[in-house]
Order: structure tokens, then C-alpha cells, then sequence
């Protein structure tokens, strides 16, 4: 089984120990394992704000750089959504193998290797924000709760409200940074009062709004993305 | 009515800052949520009901045109008199008729979105006929000189504190905030005016094929009233309403007073198939008045299409996080919140209402809620894509997008790029996206990319080289 890692841009970027994490878990579990490392962006950003055709061109050489694998893995819903569910929206009447193939992470785990542990270890509160489009276009709801539960030490403590969006949205969150701030400011109420000391999503992209919106406010909260909980062994 | 859904942006940002307004919102909407909840636990097939929603409503627009004329047929032999509006002009223009030809002074309105967005009310009194909205919540919005902020709550805006200062001052009443007390003073006002009234005009929320039938729920009683008692009845509404069987209801009927006001029934359903013949209860003339509208034009999309399944119950505002938060008023459109993005453009143009696909952070709940399915997070993405295409987005965004491009399709330039972007942030210079960075710190570039600690420490992998976690 032949598994190519998609780290996407921003993850690359600004979050690079997501993709470490994600490189450990996997390994751990004794997969064969690529990162192409002409990869860049699926094109979301694109997709997301109108400009199809750039979006477009980035999802040919998306498929180009991974169609040779049997499975590809992404710690993030929302770039795995781009792929699995919208490039047939962008690329109509073309070979689709690749949107069978693609999943996020934790699903990954739980649906394909059916493992329900990672063997890891966190002392530690934490509390589980559902990210959209992991959510609502994947239908990922147990399988990181799950894995997070078999997590030693670890205390899950689910929020008020966890389905509801962060408020991030993609350019909607510079487009409409006042709603976008509004959003930020109630899912970080049900996360204070959760009383976790950490929150943790599959997408990076959430935690870096909660995260933007809890730094800027000076909050006594962590984020965590949930590869790195579940590297933690 | 005059659209203002450019002004998005700043009325909403003015919605915000609304204390009293989203304490109001805040109240209607989780009460209303979180009986929804309940009242659809209930039901152990909701997700099949949804489907079979869907389904029916798809068939049916998918084949529009027969059973527009398979209702017309049936409606005429019924006695029931069918008008077909192309645009709003038209729609008005018959109503004016009517009202001109039998020498009607006053009209009472049961509740219709469909009036509202042919602007029926206000060019009735521009006509000299007085018309009065007997919804309780319309009435209340009229009195105010306002426009309803929501399709089946129309005043969810206004506290009862606020309602009552309003009768206070426009009925000449005395001050309460009782919501019993505040109902019998517009009951009693209504109540002449039901039984002075020339004409009646309603909306409708089916009309079935099969029978010739009018279909209306309500909870409040003024549209049976409304469609009794004047001698004539004038039933407004649009092309997409009509469903093939009256046995079609059994499923609507679940799924609408579910949605729209977290019940299992509303309180009163008319079927309205005839005038008088004989009957106490019923007017000598009814109309229908089938109003296009750009409807038809929205047949020509797919993507629109799905659109006019809509049964306009209003779930999708109050499941919407940005409707949650700024309200109905601030879309500056008939129809707000995610279905109203959809219809507003569709309607009135991108010209105009190009900011409303954008007003949307594409959660998914308006789609989760929806009782008929309608995808309207991803409606509003071919949305946006249809306003950059038609060349409306701006210059500058499509020079981000076409830079963003060679940045991404070339590993090379991306490589360097973020070599670059590291140099500049070591040396201090951060790039920042100031409506960002205002309310929330900006991410970091990391010292090292995943790419280059996969080149150096993670490929072929040397479990001492791998850096912690």
C-alpha cells in the first residue's frame, strides 16, 4: 500500500510540526510513505473566492503529482474536502480516481487502517471544535473522538455548541473580519467554557483563527492540531 | 422595495455593534432552535422525509410547466379565476384591476413574501386603497415602517418592549409589554378591518396540481379570515409552489411547520378549492395570480434550479451564523440570509447583490437544516465563481489570484518565495493582512517549512534525526 502524504501550503508553512506529527503516526503503523515534494496548494483558496480557472490548474497538477498512490493522506479536512468533493465540481467529464482515494487523517485511521488507538499519551484537558467541512462534507464526527479517547491520560471534555463554525470561512474571514471576529469570540466562549486546557481540530485552518483570536486576547488556552496529540508517543 | 444588499457590509458591521438587536435575535432564534430539535427527534424517518421533499420538489420543477397548466386547468374548472404575472409590474397591475372593477377601498393581507417582493402593499396605498397586514408580525413591521427580517418571523428583530412603545404611539393604546395584552389590542384593531374589507389577499404555501387547491398554514387565524370574509380573494404567489398531489402534503406538512416555527402542526391549514357555490364561508371571486418574476429564468441553470425547490420556511436564517448575528435587515433584500444569497443575485443581478454570495463563511448548517435538501453552501460557490467570471470582482483580487498562481503551480518560485518570506521575517519584516491582524494575531511563518525538515531529518527516515513534537 502505497500512501502519499499532502501536507497543504499553509500547513508547510506556518505548521510545519502538523506534518510531523502526521509523518509519525503514520509510520508508526508501518505504511509506506511519500511526501512528493513538488506539491504545493489544492487550490482552495481559489475555488473558495470564485477564481475557478486558477483553481482548476492547480487541481491538474494536484492529480498529476499524486495519482500514482494508492491512498493520500492530509491532516486537514477542509484541504481533502477541495479534492474529494469539489474537483468534480471544476474538473467535470475527467478521470476522478483520485477522489476516491484521498482522506483526512483521523478518518484515515478509523475507516481504512481500523485502528482506534495510536498509542499515545496526553495529561492533559482537551476539548474537540468539529471543523466544517471535516464535519459537514466529509462526515467526520467519531472518528476523532474516538481516537482521542483512547489517548492515555488524556480527558476529553466536550464544549456547548462544538458543531458550530469558528467563524475562519477561507478569505470570508478577511472579506468580513468583524462577523468572521464575532464567530472567533462565541467558539472561544464554549471553549473557556469547556474548561479544557487545550482545543484540538483535525483543521489547522480553524485553530488558526481560535488561535489568532486567543493570542490577540491574551488567553489562558492552547491549540493543538489532533495529529500532534495522537504523535505523542 | 428598495434593494440595498451592496450596503452588507456596513449595515452589518452597524448590526453588530446592536446591543438590544442581537439580544432580541439571540432570544427568537435559540428558542426557536432548540424546539426545532425536539419537534424533529420525534420523527425517526426525518432524513428519508427530507428526501422524499426534495425529490417531489425536483420532479416537480423539473416538469414546471405541466403542472402549472395541470393547476390552471383544474383551478378554472373549480371556478377559480388563474392570471399569470410575468414580472411584478404585471402581478400588481392585476391586482389593481380587481380592485378598480369592483370599487374596493380596503384590502387586508394575510402574510406573503411574494407581495412583498412585488411591493404590492405600498403601491395599493399609492392607489388609495388601504391595505392592512394582518400577520400579527407584518402588522407590527408595518406599523414600524420597516421591511419583515425574516421570511415566517417577520418582527424577530423587535422585543415586546419595543412592540409595545410602538402601539403605544401608533394606536394611541396604553403602554404594555404583555404579549397576551399586546395581541388583543392588534386583534380588536384587525378585527374591523376584517369585516370592512372589500378584498383579501393571501399567499400561498401550495398550490396542488392534481385538485386545483390553495394550500396556507398558518397559526394565527388572519388568513382564514382574510380569504372568508371580503367578498373577494386574491391569492398571490410564486410559480414554484405548486406540487403534483394533494397526498404530496402529507410529507409538507411535516416538514414545514417543523422548520419554519418549530411545530408539528400549525394551527390552522385552509384548502382552498372554490368560491362560494352556495358555501356561508367563502368569497364569491377567487383569484391566483402566479407570479414569474425571474423564476423561469433560474430553470435555465442547474445550479439555480435547485433554488426554486425552496418552501420558504425560513430555517436556513436561523441556522446561518452571520443571519444569527446581524439579522434579516442588513441583506437589504427581500429574501435574507443563505437562500436570500441565492435568490437576491439571481433576481436583481450581480451588479447589484454581488456582495451577498460572499456574505458566508460556507459552514454548511443552511444546507444541513434545509428540509428540501437545497445545497445552498455550494450554490453559493458557483455564485462566486459566475461574479469573477461576469467580471465583477476587483481588479486587485484578480492580480492576488493570477500572482497567487505562478506562486503555486511552479515548486520552484514557491520554494523561493519561502526562502524569501523567512529572510524578510527574520530580519523583522512581517507581511500582515491588517483586517486580519486587527482582531486576531497573524500566523508565523515556522523557522523551518515541513518541506525542508522532510529533505533533512524525516525522508528515509532516522528516528534519532526526528525532531520533538
Amino acid at each position: 500500500m502505497k500512501i502519499g502524504l499532502f501536507i497543504p501550503c499553509f500547513i508547510d508553512q506556518i505548521f510545519p510540526e502538523v506534518g510531523v506529527a502526521t509523518v509519525k503516526i503514520l509510520k508508526k503503523f508501518g505504511l509506506e510513505l511519500d511526501y512528493p515534494i513538488e506539491q504545493t496548494c489544492c487550490g482552495q483558496p481559489a475555488f473558495n473566492t470564485g477564481y475557478w480557472k486558477e483553481a482548476k490548474d492547480m487541481a491538474k497538477s494536484f492529480i498529476k503529482i499524486f495519482s500514482k498512490f494508492d491512498y493520500i493522506v492530509s491532516p486537514s479536512g477542509s484541504c481533502v474536502t477541495m479534492v474529494k468533493n469539489f474537483y468534480p465540481e471544476i474538473l467535470q467529464g475527467e478521470d476522478l480516481e483520485i477522489t476516491e482515494k484521498i482522506f483526512e487523517l483521523t478518518q484515515f485511521l478509523v475507516k481504512i487502517l481500523k485502528v482506534d488507538s495510536t498509542g499515545a499519551e496526553f495529561e492533559h484537558t482537551v476539548t474537540y471544535h468539529d471543523a466544517c467541512h471535516a464535519l459537514r462534507e466529509l462526515g467526520i464526527r467519531e472518528e476523532p473522538r474516538l481516537l482521542l479517547k483512547n489517548v492515555k491520560k488524556l480527558k476529553l471534555l466536550e464544549m456547548e455548541n462544538s458543531e458550530d463554525c469558528c467563524g475562519f470561512g477561507g478569505t470570508f474571514s478577511v472579506k468580513f473580519p468583524e462577523i468572521s471576529t464575532e464567530m472567533a469570540k462565541d467558539k472561544v466562549n464554549s471553549i473557556i467554557n469547556s474548561k479544557a486546557e487545550f482545543v484540538t481540530s483535525t483543521d489547522s485552518s480553524c485553530l488558526m483563527q481560535i488561535g489568532g483570536f486567543i493570542k490577540k486576547k491574551g488567553l489562558n488556552i492552547k491549540t493543538i492540531h489532533i495529529a500532534q496529540i495522537l504523535a505523542n508517543f | 422595495m428598495r434593494y440595498t444588499p451592496l450596503k452588507f457590509k456596513e449595515s452589518a458591521i452597524k448590526a453588530l455593534k446592536d446591543e438590544n438587536l442581537r439580544r432580541n435575535l439571540n432570544r427568537a432564534i435559540n428558542h426557536t432552535l432548540s424546539r426545532r430539535a425536539i419537534v424533529v427527534s420525534e420523527l425517526s424517518d426525518w432524513e428519508n422525509l427530507r428526501q422524499i421533499a426534495h425529490d417531489i420538489k425536483k420532479h416537480t420543477i423539473e416538469n414546471l410547466d405541466y403542472y402549472l397548466e395541470l393547476f390552471e386547468k383544474n383551478a378554472t374548472e373549480n371556478g377559480i379565476k388563474v392570471l399569470w404575472a410575468r414580472d411584478a409590474t404585471e402581478a400588481r397591475g392585476y391586482v389593481l384591476d380587481i380592485a378598480k372593477k369592483s370599487n374596493a377601498k380596503l384590502c387586508v393581507k394575510s402574510k406573503s413574501m411574494v407581495t412583498e417582493e412585488i411591493g404590492l402593499r405600498e403601491f395599493l396605498e399609492e392607489n388609495g386603497i388601504e391595505t392592512i397586514e394582518t400577520d400579527l408580525g407584518e402588522f407590527i413591521v408595518q406599523l414600524a415602517g420597516e421591511m419583515p427580517s425574516h421570511i415566517t418571523a417577520p418582527a424577530m428583530h423587535k422585543s415586546r418592549d419595543e412592540i409595545g412603545k410602538l402601539f403605544a404611539e401608533k394606536l394611541g393604546v396604553e403602554m404594555t409589554k404583555e404579549p397576551e395584552e399586546l395581541t388583543a389590542i392588534a386583534r380588536k384593531f384587525l378585527r374591523e378591518k376584517f369585516l370592512k374589507a372589500d378584498i383579501g389577499i393571501s399567499g400561498a404555501n401550495f398550490l396542488v396540481a392534481e385538485t386545483g387547491s390553495i394550500v396556507i398554514v398558518e397559526n394565527e387565524g388572519n388568513a382564514g379570515l382574510s380569504t372568508t370574509l371580503p367578498k373577494i380573494h386574491i391569492a398571490i404567489t410564486g410559480v414554484e409552489k405548486v406540487i403534483p398531489r394533494l397526498i404530496d402534503l402529507t410529507v409538507f406538512f411535516k416538514i414545514l411547520g417543523r422548520s419554519a416555527t418549530a411545530q408539528k402542526f400549525t394551527s390552522y391549514v385552509s384548502i382552498i378549492n372554490s368560491p362560494r357555490g352556495g358555501k356561508q364561508d367563502s368569497p364569491d371571486e377567487i383569484y391566483v395570480i402566479l407570479v414569474d418574476n425571474g423564476r423561469t429564468e433560474m430553470l435555465k441553470s442547474e445550479k439555480l434550479k435547485q433554488a426554486l425547490y425552496c418552501i420558504k420556511c425560513g430555517a436556513c436564517m436561523l441556522a446561518c451564523p452571520i443571519y444569527q448575528r446581524v439579522g434579516g435587515h442588513v441583506y437589504g433584500s427581500i429574501y435574507p440570509g443563505p437562500i436570500g444569497s441565492v435568490l437576491t443575485p439571481a433576481q436583481v443581478g450581480f451588479k447589484e447583490a454581488k456582495t451577498l454570495p460572499f456574505a458566508s463563511s460556507l459552514c454548511g448548517r443552511c444546507y444541513e437544516i434545509c428540509p428540501v435538501k437545497i445545497e445552498i453552501h455550494h450554490i453559493l460557490l458557483w455564485l462566486r465563481h459566475e461574479i469573477v467570471e461576469s467580471g465583477f470582482s476587483s481588479k486587485f483580487e484578480s492580480l492576488i489570484f493570477k500572482l497567487w498562481l505562478i506562486g503555486m503551480k511552479n515548486i520552484k518560485v514557491y520554494r523561493f518565495i519561502s526562502k524569501l518570506l523567512r529572510i524578510l521575517s527574520r530580519l523583522g519584516i512581517k507581511p500582515e493582512v491588517k483586517s486580519w491582524s486587527k482582531t486576531r494575531s497573524f500566523p508565523q511563518f515556522a523557522p523551518k517549512s515541513f518541506k525542508e525538515i522532510w529533505e533533512k531529518e524525516l525522508n528515509g527516515s532516522n528516528e534519532r534525526k526526528r525532531p520533538n513534537i
